[in-house]
């Protein structure tokens, strides 16, 4: 299986109580359970990203659950205010339990 | 996104096994009513929620799907013509700046994508928009 990387799109800087955009994406197949293998026939097991939760300082900012139905390499996108500087912390969950995360500091004045 | 020639070739093999498998029967309103009604504890009325998405998707395989509900702590998106149709929910906090969400998405087929909100205050909104699927992804 390819290398699981997350990457994110996060703001160095920001201005209090201002929406920044935070984007992130991981390469994951995010095998649905659906797929047949085309050599022996038989179903691919399930193998997705199933939770996504990015905390701020500890507490959690946003959050998503996923299901099969979500693309291979989970992009997802969403905005957040904040009020002081810190670490957004961002952690993918995936079906075998192993959590991939990245952390990325931002500076708020 | 950077993407290595493996990564590439692994992609396109994929993309090829999900043409050449037949798909199951799509999901029944029943099961969609159903998601929803789990969701939201009843049917919601439509109206309050954007769901943004592109009118044709030549690729079902990724199809990019933005949400918004103004107030909303979480929203569910649902897929009424996969053979699942659950896709995903979103849920909001009070660092969230607004109530919007985007991801990328799989549609098997040409069919209603479903945006349900739940709101802070428990009430429930939903929105349908049809999105055309040229080729089929392997959703589900």
């Amino acid at each position: 299986m390819a290398n699981i990387k997350p990457r994110v799109k996060v703001p160095k800087k920001a201005k209090a109580g201002e929406a920044i955009v935070i984007k992130t994406l991981i390469s994951h197949p995010m095998e649905s359970g659906q797929r047949k293998d085309s050599k022996t026939g038989k179903l691919i097991p399930r193998k997705i990203i199933n939770k996504f939760v990015a905390t701020y300082n500890g507490k959690e900012a946003f959050s998503m659950d996923l299901l099969p139905a979500i693309a291979a390499n989970p992009y997802i996108e969403f905005s957040v205010k904040l009020s002081e500087s810190g670490t957004m912390r961002f952690e993918w969950t995936d079906d075998d339990g192993s959590v991939y995360d990245i952390e990325n500091k931002i500076t708020v004045a | 996104m950077q993407m290595t020639r493996r990564d590439l070739f692994a992609l396109a093999a994929g993309l090829a096994a999900a043409g050449l498998i037949s798909l199951p029967a799509d999901a029944s309103t029943d099961a969609v009513e159903a998601a929803i009604k789990e969701f939201a504890g009843g049917m919601p009325e439509t109206g309050g929620v954007d769901i943004g998405a592109p009118e044709i998707a030549e690729n079902g395989n990724t199809v990019p799907i933005e949400v918004f509900a103004d107030g909303a702590a979480s929203i569910m998106i649902l897929a009424a013509g996969n053979p699942n149709p659950g896709v995903g929910t979103f849920h909001f906090t009070e660092m969230s700046a607004e109530s919007r969400a985007s991801t990328r998405i799989r549609l098997a087929k040409t069919q209603d994508v479903v945006a349900v909100a739940k709101m802070a205050d428990g009430s429930t909104k939903m929105a349908r928009r049809e999105v055309k699927v040229t080729i089929g992804g392997c959703g589900g």
